[in-house]
């Protein structure tokens, strides 16, 4: 066991002398506990929401720009006031159903402060006039379910759920809903359908934009845990408090999890926008460089399905467009490190072999595609492969992604980068996921994928006698 | 018995009564199912059917959707191995071959006594602290072949019983709703007005 | 392209907008609407605000407001790939073979064309390079793991994969990994196998399965690639529709029990016809190699069966191949029944009509039947009875309503499918009239409709009905007036038919009476099941009045008045509820002469059968519960040296020498004609406008009334049940017994009780109960059936092993029985 892990009751959290917004109790052994909570501001928030009421409380979190946290960086403000308006009842559905490869966060933010995320769902159906919350938790995490089921129950108890909440007319339940193993759920879509009881499919938007049409036809608002753990801040401090951390663009903190080759692995809670990989990854209160000093060789810098970067783009900000502008993404805020030591093919592996079994089945690209990716790439692995099959690769990928893939670019290819997103063929991302970290691997280390293949044997064309010639 | 027993048709009940549509139900009680029995029999399919009034087929359709869903008995204890990227990054196919090793299984299977089924699994949401297994969906972090083979031998003698509960508990423990303090789930075709706290034009300016 | 998609129509909505703004979400201000409205006064051209113009491959077309771009491109000819997309069913967008690119003003985008809807000014490449590349990408990745055992595979030829891959694929695969291996083909039911390796998972048949047949007894199961169709173990797809997955189903997966490896489609040659085999007459085609039906498939008739069909309808073509088919007349000998010459036995026929007529006047002869053939047939038989004044006559057999219901102000099917409120009285229209079921259960489940049921047992419908009354028999009428204010409303439609054929038709005509006192505008669409018994009572089969009708002929036949008992295509021993009272009919007539296409019981007790020809070899028109006419095709020979009834009515008219137009006619085109001249409702249906109109051409209503039937029901004995017989899909009739596929689908006879009931005589499942009525007792073996309330003995009608039918009098209004365990 690493000597490293500063909480043995937060597994691989490490604070910081830096702002903290959704991690603050962290340092507390009983910090789930409603005891914990209530005596450091716990529900302050709801009570300043309800001060306030549900128009200007809406407004604060517009004002706070804050970004969803589950993937896709949307402003949460706004998402809300894309409901259709007079069309009740309205639904607010928490996405807990973290499983995005290399991210770890969501699950710390359930299992260390339940209080927060209750009181985030509270605040945001408060303001967004949502009349049922259901906060759907990933089934592998069970101590995250028995700690919100615990803490919904103080919550009740001491009325701050359920009807007349504070004795107000105010009234909400939170149900604690239990998923059961699928990646492809934490997909919006696919959430709200795992919800009905059905199996986690994607719907294809449009027409089925969760806010217009979400859970049993009805606007719902889908929100990640992060974001919402967000609202008691902005809440009980402002929006002014919470704009004054990070950039315009990118407001407040993030949690990041970094893993693979780096000294001290971990989960930080970081100022959004203007730290760059560098600090995180070689800085001394992050993950304080690469293990055994070895060479950096390439990083994922947001989840497994993002395109992967290079040395060259240590300095780009932990800031949405700038990644986007070099070639990938933030995703999650799941940054995976590969020393010099990785074999970079055997890595794509992992993650070509997590999408292909994660798609849900419904698309083509991605069920067939998928699959036959895996299937090219492990024969390419195995030392079966060929010169073609790499071709080959990348034809297959043209039928998920048609067009120009993002990639990052490369001062020793002299490769340009190509800014995000793809166009895809298939309703969600994970068929593209399969593609996108192959693509990068093949792209920025071909050299040791050709040294994996022979040649292909000679396709033999037998020329055609044309009569009279 | 492979239907839901007495006590847990109430559980069932109250978990239905959370739901605006019955259906909404079906995953919590498969899980419950699944902790009566260790994994989901045809029969406690056919009886959730008869429960939330669909068809055993929609209940077949939707549980193998879902990896956590056995469809024939498995060890006591479950034991999941990450495999993903920053998992394999720091070292889990070897893990994974010491584990087959150590249970003298291969992965995918269950040990003669019934006690451990070894498999192969996705990203546990831990990546920071490879490489990782679950045991019954309880986290073990950054475990080598020693701390392997400690955690086989304390689950052997039963030394881990009160943390890890045998094979398809969730939580140990659950949401109760107190009835008071339930505000209710009508189906959203009986509800046509905004919440009460809501002042009409709120939520309306898109 | 294949036919169950050719006539697709999009509804057109007709709501006012202008044609230049966004159609979702966006407002029309105020004032553009009255701006609108003014110009809309002027002759000026307004742009019609139902077209959209759309640029479809640099054309201009203009598609319908809401309409999909893969349906508005076909309609202009530019043809888009696709598998899952089907018009009759919701889009999934999941085979991803639909992507053309369309530019909505942010630039060229790939996008599925089943799911996006046109909107102005849109661009639409369908064959652009970007397009195409998806396209071929897409049918490459769908051959990657299909076995292409396309050599033995049924939909070889006719198969939309292959068509595709050759049309739209690339031409080669490279996909050289191990393909996906399951069992080969696994039967999923008694008539549909599935082969697991060919499905593409399109999710048509599942959805098919949900959305509109409401069966959702096959399900996607597992993930991703290992996605599969398949049913719960041991829970067969049992749906009455499930022939229609296979029709639909885009690649080889599904195949028919009944068709497979029968012929190569090739082989095959296709006409258009109606099915008769219940009255809400579904469009099919007819299908034949080497002069013998193999097939039916259904056709998309917008306003009557959408495409669909019930697996009774489209499975029962084996009856017409049946070794019990009549292939010559017979008469009877000493040696009993003999084949014999046409000549031999129609002036036997003839004679046996000269005689009754000598002996006892046109007073002592009977017709029966007409239902199941053609109007043509019925109504050359009725003109030959007026012509020789016979009166005793009906086309039904006391198992179906008074023919004064046809007079009544009747709806439409579209018209009950689009009603604001449905009240259903009587039978289970999923057992008897399967298809106008689809209609009505997608009319509520899309919420347009709301049901009331008005029932003795639980019907199809029930769980689809926002009100469902259950009533004592004899009790419907009072249920009625009880729930008068369930019955109100501008768009009110009852469906109507015999719900209980162990009560007295009086009941229901009781309860109509009562719902059209409620509501004096409600419409009636009359649910009376047997093929073309709504034509066949309109072009003269109807009885005069109550004393002549079916049962009044068979109670003359039975008390001996009767020197000569005609049976058109009826079989009184099977469709007489009161069999008793048929086999004394059968028994008391002094001659019987039978027309029919199958030997059956009644066949057997006749002097002279005449072979007739059965569907599929004749033409002629015949009409539906809603008095649309449609036409038949005669698709192949006749079997032996049958002939259709019309004919032989005809030779009959000129060998006795009668009066009228029968005696004139040389083609089934000339009866055609002959009743547009003579009936008035069909004064529109000639041979030259059913040639015009593909969907038929509706027969007018000519206005009747009601007669005063009132309810004559007493009070049940509490330590009696009151006895329901009701039919179900599958039962005893020719047409489904002569067809092994589908005959051994039926139930066989039981008596169903509430399980409470059941343990109140201290009788188990499966004991058998003898039921003691007036007039007989019976012993069948007990059901459980939560359907059936306490109180009440539901039994199935026409079943082999039925006894049921000896306990029903005719003449009471309705029937309780004792039931003691044995
Ligand atoms: C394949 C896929 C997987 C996803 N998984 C997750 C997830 O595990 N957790 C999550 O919060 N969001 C996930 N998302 C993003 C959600 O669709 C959605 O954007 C998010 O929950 C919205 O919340 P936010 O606006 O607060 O970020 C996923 C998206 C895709 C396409
Ligand atoms: S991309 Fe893959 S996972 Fe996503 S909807 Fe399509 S098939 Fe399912
Ligand atoms: S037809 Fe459009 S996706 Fe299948």
């Amino acid at each position: 066991m690493s000597t490293a892990i500063t909480r043995d009751y937060t597994p691989g959290f490490y604070e910081g002398d830096r702002p903290k917004v959704v991690t603050s109790r962290f340092e507390f052994e009983d910090s789930h506990t409603i005891d914990r909570y209530l005596a450091t501001g716990g529900y302050d928030g709801l009570k300043k929401a309800i001060e306030m009421g549900p128009e200007k409380m809406a407004g604060e979190v517009k004002a706070s720009t804050l970004l969803g946290r589950g993937g896709a960086g949307f402003p949460a403000g706004v998402k809300w006031g894309f409901t259709p308006q007079g069309v009740w009842p309205r639904y607010l559905v928490v996405n807990g159903d973290e499983s995005e490869p290399g991210t770890y966060k969501d699950r710390l933010l359930m299992e260390r402060d339940p209080h927060q995320l209750i009181e985030g769902c509270l605040i945001a159906s408060y303001a967004a006039g949502l009349s049922q919350c259901f906060l759907y938790v990933r089934g592998e995490m069970p101590l995250a379910h028995e700690r919100i089921a615990t803490a919904l129950d103080e919550a009740y108890a001491e009325g701050y759920v359920g009807k007349n909440i504070m004795g107000t007319d105010f009234s909400l339940d939170i149900v604690l809903h239990w998923g059961a193993g699928a990646y492809v759920v934490g997909e919006e879509t696919a959430l709200i359908e795992s919800l009905e009881g059905e199996r986690g499919m994607p719907r294809l938007k449009p027409p089925y934009f969760p806010a217009a049409v979400g859970l049993y036809g009805q606007p719902t608002i889908v929100n990640n845990v992060e974001t919402l753990a967000n609202l008691p801040f902005i809440a009980s401090k402002g929006s002014d408090a919470y704009t004054a951390i990070g950039t315009e663009t990118s407001p407040g903190t993030r949690m990041v999890a970094i893993s693979g080759h780096v000294k001290r692995p971990g989960v930080y809670e970081i100022v959004n926008g203007t730290t760059t990989f560098r600090d995180i990854i070689y800085g001394d209160e992050f993950c304080q460089g690469i293990r055994d000093d070895n060479e950096l060789k390439a990083f994922v810098p947001g989840g497994g399905s993002a395109p992967w970067f290079l040395p060259d783009q240590l300095d780009i900000p932990f800031e949405g467009k700038e990644a986007g502008m070099a070639g990938s993404m933030l995703g999650s805020g799941a940054v995976m490190v590969m020393d010099d030591t990785t074999d970079i093919p055997e890595a794509a592996l992992t993650l070509v072999r997590f999408y292909a079994h994660e798609s849900c089945g419904k698309c083509v690209p991605c069920r067939e595609g998928g699959t036959w990716l895996l299937r090219i790439l492990e024969r390419v692995c195995a030392g079966h492969g060929t010169d073609a099959d790499l071709d080959q690769i990348l034809e297959v990928g043209q039928s998920i992604c048609p067009g120009d893939m993002p990639h990052a670019a490369s001062e020793r290819l002299g490769l340009e980068a190509t800014p995000f997103p793809y166009k895809m063929t298939t309703i969600c991302f994970v068929g593209p996921s399969a593609y996108a970290p192959l693509h990068s691997a093949l792209t920025l280390f071909r050299d040791e994928f050709d040294a994996k293949v022979v040649p292909a044997p000679k396709r033999i064309s037998i020329p055609v006698a044309v009569a009279g010639s | 018995m492979s239907r839901l027993n007495d006590s847990n048709v109430l559980l069932a009940h109250e978990i239905i009564e959370r739901y605006p549509r019955k259906k909404s139900a079906l995953i919590p009680l498969l899980h419950l199912s699944q902790e009566q029995n260790g994994w989901v029999t045809p029969e406690a399919m056919r009886h959730l059917a008869e429960l939330l009034d669909i068809t055993p087929a929609e209940v077949i359709g939707t549980a193998t959707f879902y990896e956590m869903f056995k469809f024939e008995p498995v060890g006591k204890y479950v034991i999941n191995v990450c495999q993903t990227m920053s998992c394999a990054l720091l070292g889990s196919d070897g893990l994974m071959h010491h584990a087959e090793q150590k249970l003298g299984i291969k992965a995918g299977s269950t040990t003669e006594d019934g006690m451990f089924t070894l498999e192969p699994a996705e990203c546990q949401a831990a990546c920071t602290e490879a490489p990782t297994l679950q045991v019954n969906y309880r986290h073990r972090y950054r475990v080598t072949n020693d701390s392997f083979d400690q955690l086989v031998d304390d689950l052997r003698a039963g030394n881990l019983d009160g943390e890890i509960p045998p094979h398809g508990t969730l939580g140990r423990n659950r949401q109760h709703i107190p009835a008071e303090k339930f505000v209710g789930a009508p189906d959203p075709d009986d509800v046509s007005d905004g919440p009460v706290w809501i002042p009409v034009s709120v939520g309306d300016d898109s | 392209m294949s036919s169950d998609e050719s006539n697709a129509t999009e509804p057109v909505d007709a709501t006012h907008d202008d044609a230049g703004h966004a159609e979702q979400g966006e407002e029309v201000a105020e004032q553009d609407v009255a701006d609108d409205v003014e110009a809309a006064e002027e002759p000026a051209a307004e742009p019609d605000p139902n077209i959209v113009p759309v640029t479809l491959n640099g054309r201009e077309i203009e598609a319908h407001k809401g309409e999909l771009v893969i349906a508005a491109a076909e309609r202009h000819d530019a043809y888009i790939p696709h598998f899952c997309y089907h018009p009759r069913m919701k889009s999934v967008g999941m085979c991803r073979q639909c992507l053309v690119e369309v530019d909505t003003g942010r630039g060229m985008q790939l996008q599925p064309s089943c799911m996006i809807t046109v909107s102005p000014e849109m661009k639409i490449e369908t064959e652009s390079p970007t397009a195409k590349r998806a396209q071929e990408g897409m049918i490459e990745l769908l051959l990657a793991n299909h076995p292409l055992d396309c050599p033995v595979c049924d939909k070889g030829g006719e198969c939309p994969l292959q068509d595709q891959a050759y049309s739209h694929g690339p031409g080669e695969s490279r996909y050289v990994e191990e393909k996906r291996h399951f069992e080969k083909p696994i039967p999923i039911s008694d008539l549909v196998l599935l082969d697991r390796e060919r499905c593409i998972l399109c999710d048509r048949c599942t959805r098919f399965a949900d959305e509109v047949a409401g069966d959702k007894l096959i399900h996607f199961t597992q993930r991703g690639n290992q996605t599969q169709v398949m049913t719960f173990p041991d829970e067969p797809f049992a749906s009455y529709f499930s022939g229609n997955t296979v029709q639909i189903c885009p690649v080889g997966a599904l195949t028919a029990e009944p068709y497979r490896f029968k012929a190569r489609p090739w082989d095959l040659t296709a006409e258009e016809s109606t099915c008769t085999t219940c009255s809400v007459g579904c469009r099919v085609v007819v299908q034949s190699s080497r002069d013998e039906i193999l097939r039916y498939q259904g056709v998309d008739s917008d306003p009557v069966n959408h495409g669909w069909l019930c697996d009774r309808g489209r499975f029962d073509f084996e009856a017409v191949n049946s070794d019990l088919r009549l292939t010559d007349p017979l008469v009877k000998t000493e040696a009993g029944l003999t084949p014999t010459s046409w000549n031999a036995a129609l002036n036997g026929a003839a004679r046996l009509i000269t005689d009754a007529l000598a002996a006892g006047g046109p007073d002592s002869i009977g017709l029966l039947g007409g239902a199941r053939g053609t109007n043509e047939d019925a109504f050359a038989w009725a003109q030959l009875a007026d012509a020789l004044g016979i009166t005793y006559r009906d086309a039904q057999l006391g198992d179906g309503l008074p023919a004064s219901i046809l007079g009544l102000n009747r709806a439409t099917i579209d018209e009950a499918a689009s009603a604001s409120t449905i009240v259903l009285l009587g039978p289970d229209i999923k057992e008897e009239l399967p298809v106008l079921y689809l209609r009505l259960r997608d009319a509520a489940v899309e919420g347009n409709s709301t049901i009331v049921e008005i029932s003795s047992v639980d019907t199809g419908l029930t769980r689809y009905a926002k009100h469902s009354l259950r009533h004592q028999p004899g009790l419907q009428a009072d249920t009625v007036q009880r729930n008068s204010e369930l019955l109100t409303g501008d768009d009110v439609v009852v469906v109507v038919g015999r719900g209980n054929l162990a009560e007295s038709p009086d009941e229901t005509m009781a309860a109509l009476a009562a719902v059209l006192d409620a509501n004096p505008n409600a419409k009636v669409l009359p649910a009376l099941r047997r093929g073309n018994v709504v034509g066949a009572l309109s072009v003269g089969m109807a009885p005069a009045d109550d004393d002549h009708d079916g049962l009044a002929t068979l109670r003359a036949a039975a008390d001996g008045k009767l020197e000569l008992l005609i049976l058109l295509g009826a079989d009184p021993l099977n469709d007489c509820p009161d069999t008793g009272l048929a086999r004394r009919a059968l028994a008391g007539a002094r001659r019987v002469i039978s027309i029919d296409t199958h030997r059956s019981e009644s066949t057997q007790l006749a002097d002279v059968v005449l072979a007739a020809a059965a569907y599929g070899e004749k033409s002629g028109t015949t009409t539906n519960i809603e008095g649309r006419v449609t036409v038949l095709a005669d698709k192949v020979t006749t079997t032996g040296t049958a002939r259709p009834d019309w004919m032989m009515a005809a030779e009959l008219a000129l060998m006795l020498d009668v009066d009228g137009d029968l005696v004139n006619v040389s083609s089934v085109d000339d009866v055609t004609a002959a009743i547009a001249a003579e009936v008035p409702a069909f004064a529109d249906v000639t041979p030259a406008a059913l040639v015009a109109e593909r969907n038929g051409v509706l027969a007018g209503v000519v206005a009747g009334t009601l007669s005063d039937a009132v309810s004559a029901a007493g009070q049940r004995n509490s330590y009696d049940h009151r006895l329901v017989v009701g039919r179900k899909l599958y039962d005893r009739a020719i047409g489904t017994a002569m067809s092994h596929s589908i005959a051994k689908l039926a139930p066989g006879a039981a008596i169903h009780l509430h399980p409470l009931d059941i343990d109140a005589l201290g009788a188990s499942v499966g004991d058998d109960l003898q039921l003691i009525g007036a007039q007989a007792t019976a012993i069948l073996p007990v059901a459980a059936n939560h359907a059936v309330p306490r109180g009440i003995a539901w039994a199935p009608f026409n079943q082999d092993g039925s006894v049921i039918e000896t306990l029903i009098d005719a003449t009471a209004s309705v029937t309780d029985v004792k039931i003691e365990v044995i």
